[in-house]
């Protein structure tokens, strides 16, 4: 059962077995796309037809490889632009809900505290057509009342942004929150009574402390910015981020370019973790 | 804190940031997203009052079907992804030793931060016709022909199972760290089978971190779109499709809003419920 | 008297080091036998191997005679306490008590009678609904004592359970133990690193050190008569002298302290004294006695137990020595020069 008490070998190796096969299902959608973008083919299909760095590096009529595809590159700097914007918007915010939920007593905390959890459970799509309606709605009162055309109300780059934030500051709260729960409160009392403001001990004593947390809490809400489809589809105006240029892409012209820059996520994603994983190690 | 009586400026900085957020992309858009649900556009050219959007879900058996069978759906595979992950959070929390395990939490969260569209992507290549699973067993011979996987509910659940169970390992594995080995031990030396240490101490124990995963897959697989449309067939009844299609394709926002409104109402009780049965706070889901 | 418990050379490797090595004991039915050692000594592996947690790699258990070689830890007539007591959290009082009766399907009025019966022995009628997470340190004790006991085991396994409590409940619960294992008359094997639990509570103390037996004996005599140098440091005080010879029944202290210790017929480098071994202003006819001066340095004052920090005239070397219980000392100071004697018996070496 546990590592501590005897088993019989069967259990043991049946259970093992169970183990290994959860996890070939897990690693297997990784490793189909990674082979198939070296494949020599024109179609995401095997069989294999020897390798090809192709949809990388190609640039010719048959085939356009991924660093030639204006397309992707753009959508992918779009991407990486939104989720900058979205994890420094939401993680500011995020972390200044985390110190009001946990540090201040007031008038309907509970209810604010409710609403800013919400998120959770709300599905994205939700979201993101409540904010389309919403911010609509909103624009065309400006436009009607007082002639203003604000552009960011109507779908594009920057309602993405204040879409995908909307719900990226609830997981900073809960980051930063989490880790300000094992905050020492003596030490802020300590800096109050060596006549720091409020804010100065905020800022010098609490703010420091919970840096690991901001920034780890900084590269999960760009995590989750930068792979949202479901809320960001709603919003987005003509410039395409990255999951829904795939999508159309994968719906209705399927290349192995689309492998080869699934791949590029791969390898970005298991580098960054299994650097995350050593700098964990190294603390301990 | 006590002195708040004065004009406290640090109180002042912390709310009102938080009050934009909240007011500005929460309540306010789910209030206009209730009232759209309610309004039709009027022959003089303003809008009015009408149940026409809701009574159009009800009187359309394609609707309700759809929306029952999502509904249907999300649980189904809530309850799978408990199935399938449960065995394994137990193993790499109570089972393998440490140095293998934090390995092998690692792999376990690479797909999620991949991402959805990635992931089912890889799905759509593995089940295809020429994909690497008919490839495969027509080469050792088994089928002649590729078995139609793809595009079927079968593949279709694959991809919502793959998506979301990771969402249940780590909330499970969140309270499994917390169960003492020895309280296994102890009911062991009373006597206890492997079956009712399972049944008696271990899954009462995690109840807390299954019920937030519950939710959390729950909430994830009925608002999908991505799977079910990409690796669903063409019979597949889900009904955030259905929203696309209001938003994105027929542009009937107002029928669009009202099946939103059903389907944020139909997931908020079912985790409500969830929530009053096993007694847990909405605070603890996620973590 | 039956033996109920015997353990003949037993052995356990772990991969790179080994945790118990060749032990051999018996335990004798309805007794109470502490295995006592510093943590890491092996005791806790020892238990384990008792349980059936953990196989041995060498050697035979046998409860009653029988062998447990192979038989998994729900089959063997023991329980344990565990050190943390390991209650079941999702559980009341009365759920934890009669969870290991429920496994042995035993039927529900049997049960109601035995927790209910176990429950009145352990002082907690009327707390069957609490949840465990309510009652206090002593209370949440009882409960896992209850819960092992009302198995009706041969041998009840307690794993160092005070360890836990604050220093005036772990007093009081020592006694309570040694009561309830009287009444009861189930045989207890006791683990612990605390001398003063095992000394006041068993019949027979095992010292364990680095994996084996160092001495089993009645804790009377462990304290009286050390056999290693080992016990006679680890159990109670003593003051410790490193000695520079030991020839012709003259033990010389590194320091150059001279005592005599004549039939001394080994050689010894080590040896200890008890503090309330020295005789203050001994009578001159006392016989078989060194006499020697000592300078008191402070007063350490513990109500009944108080010592004197003192410094021997003649060397420098430093004593701790108890004062008598009587009140012919009282006035003792410090800065006084005080005779000392103490008996060649208690002078032990190693």
């Amino acid at each position: 059962m546990i590592r501590s008490l005897p088993n019989s070998p069967v259990y043991k190796y049946t259970y093992r077995f169970y183990a290994i096969c959860f996890f070939i299902f897990l690693v297997m959608p990784l490793i189909a796309i990674s082979v198939l973008a070296f494949n020599n083919s024109d179609f995401v299909a095997l069989p294999w037809r020897g390798f090809t760095l192709d949809w990388f590096f190609a640039n010719t009529d048959q085939r356009t490889g991924f660093f030639a595809d204006d397309g992707l590159i753009q959508s992918i700097f779009i991407s990486i632009k939104t989720a900058f914007y979205v994890a420094t918007l939401s993680t500011i915010v995020g972390t200044i809900a985390a110190l009001l939920f946990e540090e201040e007593k007031f008038r309907f905390k509970g209810l604010l505290y409710f609403l800013a959890l919400t998120p959770l459970v709300i599905p994205g799509v939700i979201l993101g057509i409540s904010i389309l309606i919403s911010s609509t709605m909103a624009g065309g009162y400006l436009q009607d009342h007082f002639g203003w055309d604000i552009e960011f109300l109507s779908p594009s780059f920057w309602l993405v942004v204040l879409g995908q934030f909307s719900f990226a500051a609830t997981y900073v709260m809960r980051l930063v929150g989490a880790r300000l729960k094992k905050f020492d409160r003596t030490l802020e009392e300590a800096a109050l009574s060596l006549k720091a403001t409020r804010l100065q001990s905020i800022i010098y004593v609490t703010i420091p402390f919970l840096r690991p947390a901001i920034i780890g809490a900084f590269v999960v809400a760009f995590l989750i910015s930068f792979s949202n489809f479901n809320t960001t589809i709603f919003l987005i105006g003509s410039d395409p981020t990255l999951p829904v240029d795939l999508y159309s892409r994968i719906k209705f012209s399927s290349t192995p370019v689309l492998n080869a820059v699934s791949f590029l996520i791969v390898v970005f994603i298991t580098v960054a973790a299994l650097i995350s994983l050593f700098l964990n190690r190294n603390k301990k | 804190m006590e002195n708040k009586k004065n004009f406290n400026v640090t109180f002042y900085l912390l709310i009102i940031p938080v009050l934009l957020w909240l007011v500005i992309l929460i309540v306010l858009p789910h209030i206009d997203l209730l009232i759209s649900s309610f309004q039709v556009d009027s022959d003089a050219g303003g809008k009015i009052f009408s149940f026409e959007h809701y009574m159009a879900f009800f009187k359309n058996k394609i609707y309700w079907l759809t929306f029952v069978n999502t509904a249907a759906y999300a649980i189904g595979v809530t309850i799978l992804a408990f199935i399938v992950t449960f065995p394994i959070a137990f193993y790499l929390t109570k089972v393998i030793s440490k140095k293998y395990a934090s390995f092998l939490v690692l792999l376990l969260l690479i797909p999620l931060w991949v991402g959805e569209l990635v992931t089912v992507y890889g799905w759509m290549i593995i089940l295809g016709d020429h994909g690497v699973v008919n490839q495969f067993l027509i080469y050792i011979g088994l089928i002649d022909k590729p078995l139609p996987l793809l595009y079927t509910n079968f593949s279709m659940t694959i991809g919502l199972l793959y998506m979301s169970m990771l969402f249940m390992v780590v909330p499970i594995m969140s309270t499994l760290e917390s169960l003492d080995d020895s309280l296994i031990e102890a009911a062991s030396d009373l006597g206890a089978s492997k079956w009712t240490i399972f049944r008696k101490i271990i899954i009462p124990y995690s109840m807390p971190g299954i019920t937030s995963g519950a939710i959390i897959v729950f909430m994830l697989v009925i608002g999908d779109y991505v799977a079910p449309d990409i690796l669903g067939g063409k019979s597949s009844l889900w009904f955030t499709e259905q929203i696309y299609n209001e938003f994105l394709a027929t542009f009937n926002w107002g029928e669009g809003a009202a099946f939103g409104f059903l389907l944020l109402f139909i997931s908020s009780s079912i985790i409500w419920l969830t929530l009053k049965l096993s007694g847990q706070k909405l605070e603890r889901v996620g973590s | 008297m039956n033996k109920i418990l015997e353990i003949k050379n037993l052995t356990k490797s772990f991969k790179d080091f080994t945790a118990v090595k060749d032990v051999n004991f018996d335990v004798d039915e309805g007794g109470f036998f502490s295995i006592l050692g510093p943590s890491g000594c092996g005791k806790t592996t020892l238990l384990r191997m008792i349980s059936g947690f953990i196989k041995e790699s060498q050697g035979e258990i046998l409860i009653k005679g029988e062998s447990m070689s192979g038989i998994p830890p729900e089959k063997r007539p023991v329980n344990i306490v565990f050190q943390n007591l390991a209650l079941f959290p999702m559980m009341n009082v009365k759920e934890n008590i009669a969870f290991g009766l429920k496994r042995q399907k035993i039927n529900k009025s049997e049960i109601e009678e035995r927790v209910a019966d176990m429950l009145a022995r352990v002082g907690l009628e009327g707390f069957e609904k609490k949840k465990v997470t309510e009652l206090s340190g002593g209370q949440r004790q009882r409960v896992a004592i209850a819960r092992s006991l009302v198995m009706k085991p041969s041998i009840l396994l307690l794993d160092e359970p005070l360890g836990a409590l604050d220093r005036k409940l772990r007093e009081h619960m020592k006694i309570e133990l040694k009561l309830l294992q009287k009444e009861l008359g189930t045989t207890f094997i006791y683990i612990t690193h605390d001398q003063s639990e095992a000394l006041v509570m068993s019949d027979k103390v095992a010292v364990m050190n680095k994996g084996r037996f160092e001495q089993i004996d009645t804790p009377r005599n462990l304290y009286k008569n050390p056999k290693t140098a080992f016990v006679a440091g680890f159990v109670g005080e003593s003051n410790r002298f490193e000695l520079k010879s030991s020839d012709d029944g003259l033990l010389v202290t590194q320091k150059g302290w001279k005592l005599e210790k004549p039939n001394l017929d080994f050689k010894t480098e080590i040896l200890y004294i008890r503090p309330e071994a020295f005789i203050l202003a001994p009578s001159d006819n006392l016989i078989n006695i060194n006499r020697f001066k000592v300078l008191i340095k402070t007063i350490l004052f513990d109500g009944s137990n108080t010592k004197v920090s003192a410094i021997v005239t003649s060397s420098g070397d430093e004593l701790l020595i108890s004062l008598p219980q009587n009140a012919r000392f009282e006035d003792i100071e410090e800065g006084d020069e005080v005779q000392v004697g103490i008996n060649y018996e208690n002078l032990k070496c190693y």
